[in-house]
């Protein structure tokens, strides 16, 4: 399968492959950031997280289409308005869907699943009935659009550059949020012991709402950034949410390093193996290689020692 | 083993003369053959519902990857039928006569190893039970020797319902691809296109769906029954008493998959084709709402809500498209969130007491007390 390519050629084929990789990898962590959040912190599985992001698309697709047609001018920064748009809008409907709905489920994390499924089901028909069934695409900016040429043979996107920093960005703040601020401490009392940080002061039950918020956030922001590299419909959260739990139960559910290695290790596999076979087949390696380490390892790559 | 000296307790029984009723004589009395072979389609899917009463509701074990054994079922039977429809005569204009059609234009010339032996019913009917049942008892053993359950295991088979579909879609030339196997004709010489054959087939899965009602029920009330009750209330006390929990998990896992395989099979004689779209995630998260919302501890409720939801789906998908996942998705949210027992626990809560009061004033205005025995207690 190598000989017919030259070492040079190799070369820039595994560099390609690599950062094709990197904007999978880019996608994947910033799917999973909000999962871990929501699953790893609280235990809930939200099967309403592809539905999130997709929000964060569509609101992000708005503000493209209010700032062409009112304020042209200002078209290559709405990016940066839209990001917090979204960021704003998931996190608020994800804040109400914890109070109406979650709130009622903690004690039952197989319910939460089933749940969220609903929930998923009546925003998909909510997108299609607004937005309506066709996929939506936002129009980049000018600065965004073309290529980086590092080399002859090696040539890199300047969107997927983009939304590897802003990947990047993303992690060190949550990450920030969650180990060195406050209430990120606050998040992780509640994790470990309910009732003896509701004893110490903490109002739990804000906590959890907030938390549920930042993860559901978190999808919105991702969402904006996918529109930068993809365009969106209403059922496109979906094809992302298996994949997504993958990376988050693979990584080691409670750990924020875990969920970037097995983001960075799931798809650079998938990747590299694409260029080799039909896209078909190595999502299916891929897939069968994670499920099979799981068995091996139910507790994912870096689990979280915690007294049970 | 005890057997309780009842198959049937009074509502069981009430419950099972209803179901008979209706899908033995009410249904086919009273339906054309087109409505009928609707209701043969919602039945396969009561097979996969009474599986999950099993595995979920009584094993607490949430599979959603139930499609993957219904999908593995319909599959084998398709690839049986798919063989006997494209024999040399009906399939000459092929450059290769003699091998399915979706074969001829993938350019495979002869038939694959793995689809040799489907040329056999006998064979194919054992790989209907055998495929699936191995298949799921590898699964199971992997998973449940390991103590890997709960959300991981639902995450895990979701993952595998996920790789098979993209493997079948992936493969064409070998499995129909996104188009399934289509334009079955005849089973054993027997053509199965015609109204006739729909109603035999449609009797002959009732009398099936019967069968596994019967299995079922066997399975809930011995001792392995309880055993799993009790392992999904308090699975470490269960450990510690010396049973071993992953077995009866696995048990449970694997006769959940060959009823789903069962469903599956009469899925591909009863519709005529078989395609992926029955075995993803999507499918199969739809056959966990019907269980639920039927009741997830009641296998006759789990079958009510197989035809039930299906029917919904087809009248309402027909005549008001948008609001059909809104309705399903609320009704999901329901279910979960006011009546975990599904619409069986709200006849038991609701419906039932009020009958039996209706029986009970009747039976003391007629001096005939006589209700001590009617509802035999489990007897222990």
């Amino acid at each position: 399968m190598f000989g017919d390519y030259s070492l040079g050629d190799l070369g820039s084929i595994f560099v390609m492959q690599g950062f094709a990789g990197l904007i999978l990898f880019s996608v994947y962590v910033l799917m999973a950031l909000g999962l871990a959040i929501i699953f790893g912190q609280m235990g809930v599985i939200n099967m309403a997280h592809g539905e999130f992001m997709i929000l964060g698309a569509y609101v992000t697709w708005m503000t493209s289409s209010f700032f062409q047609a009112y304020l042209p001018s200002l078209f290559s920064g709405y990016f940066f308005l839209a990001m917090i748009l979204a960021f704003a809008a998931s996190g608020a409907l994800g804040m109400l869907v914890e109070w109406v709905l979650i709130r009622h489920l903690y004690k039952r994390p197989l319910d939460t699943l089933l749940a969220t499924w609903g929930l998923s089901l009546m925003l998909q028909q909510a997108y299609r009935s607004v937005f309506g069934a066709r996929e939506v695409g936002v129009e980049l900016p000018q600065w965004m659009l073309g290529s980086l040429h590092v080399t002859d043979s090696i040539e890199v996107p300047i969107n997927g550059v983009f939304v590897m920093c802003l990947t990047v960005l993303i992690t060190i703040a949550v990450a920030y949020v969650l180990y060195m601020s406050r209430w990120g401490r606050q998040v992780r009392a509640v994790v470990q012991n309910r009732i003896m940080a509701g004893a110490v002061g903490i109002n739990t039950e804000r906590v959890d709402r907030y938390t549920f918020g930042l993860g559901c956030g978190i999808a919105g922001v991702a969402g904006s950034a996918f529109t930068m590299i993809g365009s969106t419909g209403p059922t496109s959260g979906q094809l992302y949410i298996v994949d997504t739990f993958l990376v988050v139960v693979f990584g080691g559910a409670a750990s924020l390093l875990g969920t970037i290695a097995s983001a960075f290790s799931i798809s650079q596999t998938q990747s590299t193996l694409e260029f080799f076979m039909s896209g078909s087949m190595a999502k299916v390696l891929t897939l069968l290689a994670v499920v099979g380490i799981l068995m091996l390892r139910p507790q994912g790559l870096f689990a979280l020692k915690v007294r049970k | 083993m005890i057997i309780n000296s009842r198959f049937f307790n009074r509502s069981e029984l009430m419950g099972f003369i209803v179901l008979a009723a209706m899908l033995f004589v009410i249904l086919p009395l009273s339906l054309d053959v087109f409505r009928l072979n609707l209701v043969a389609k919602y039945l396969t899917y009561a097979f996969v519902a009474l599986g999950l009463v099993l595995c979920w509701g009584y094993g607490g074990i949430l599979s959603l990857g139930q499609g993957v054994f219904f999908g593995l079922g319909g599959y084998c039977m398709a690839m049986f039928l798919k063989l006997e429809a494209s024999s040399v005569e009906n399939t000459k204009i092929q450059s290769t006569p003699g091998i399915p059609d979706f074969m001829d234009w993938n350019q495979i010339t002869s038939l694959p190893l793995f689809w040799q032996p489907f040329h056999s019913l006998t064979f194919t009917i054992l790989a209907i039970i055998l495929v699936p049942g191995l298949f799921a008892l590898i699964i199971g053993t992997a998973m449940f020797k390991r103590r890997v359950g709960g959300t991981y295991f639902a995450i895990i088979t979701q993952a595998v319902a996920a790789i098979l579909t993209i493997l079948i879609v992936g493969q064409q030339g070998y499995t129909g691809g996104i188009n399934g196997m289509t334009d079955l004709r005849t089973l054993k010489g027997w053509d199965i296109r015609p109204d006739h054959a729909k109603i035999i087939l449609y009797f002959v899965e009732v009398v099936l769906l019967f069968a596994c009602i019967g299995i079922a029920q066997f399975i809930r009330l011995t001792k392995l029954g309880r055993i799993l009750v009790a392992m999904r209330e308090q699975e470490d006390r269960v450990r510690f008493s010396g049973y071993s929990v992953a077995n009866f998990k696995i048990f449970a896992f694997c006769m959940a998959a060959v009823f789903a395989a069962i469903g599956g099979a009469m899925f591909a004689l009863n519709v005529g084709f078989m395609s992926p779209s029955f075995v993803g995630i999507v499918p199969s998260i739809e056959m966990v709402i019907y269980t639920a919302v039927g009741g997830r501890m009641s296998i006759f409720g789990a079958i009510w809500g197989a035809i039930l939801v299906n029917f919904a789906k087809t009248s309402l998908s027909e005549s008001f498209p948008q609001l059909w996942l809104f309705g399903l998705g609320a009704l999901f949210i329901a279910v979960v969130l006011g009546f975990p027992n599904g619409l069986s626990g709200l006849w038991a809560d609701y419906v039932q007491p009020r009958i039996d009061r209706l029986f009970a004033s009747r039976k003391s205005k007629s001096g005939w007390n006589d209700n001590s025995v009617a509802d035999g207690a489990p007897a222990e």
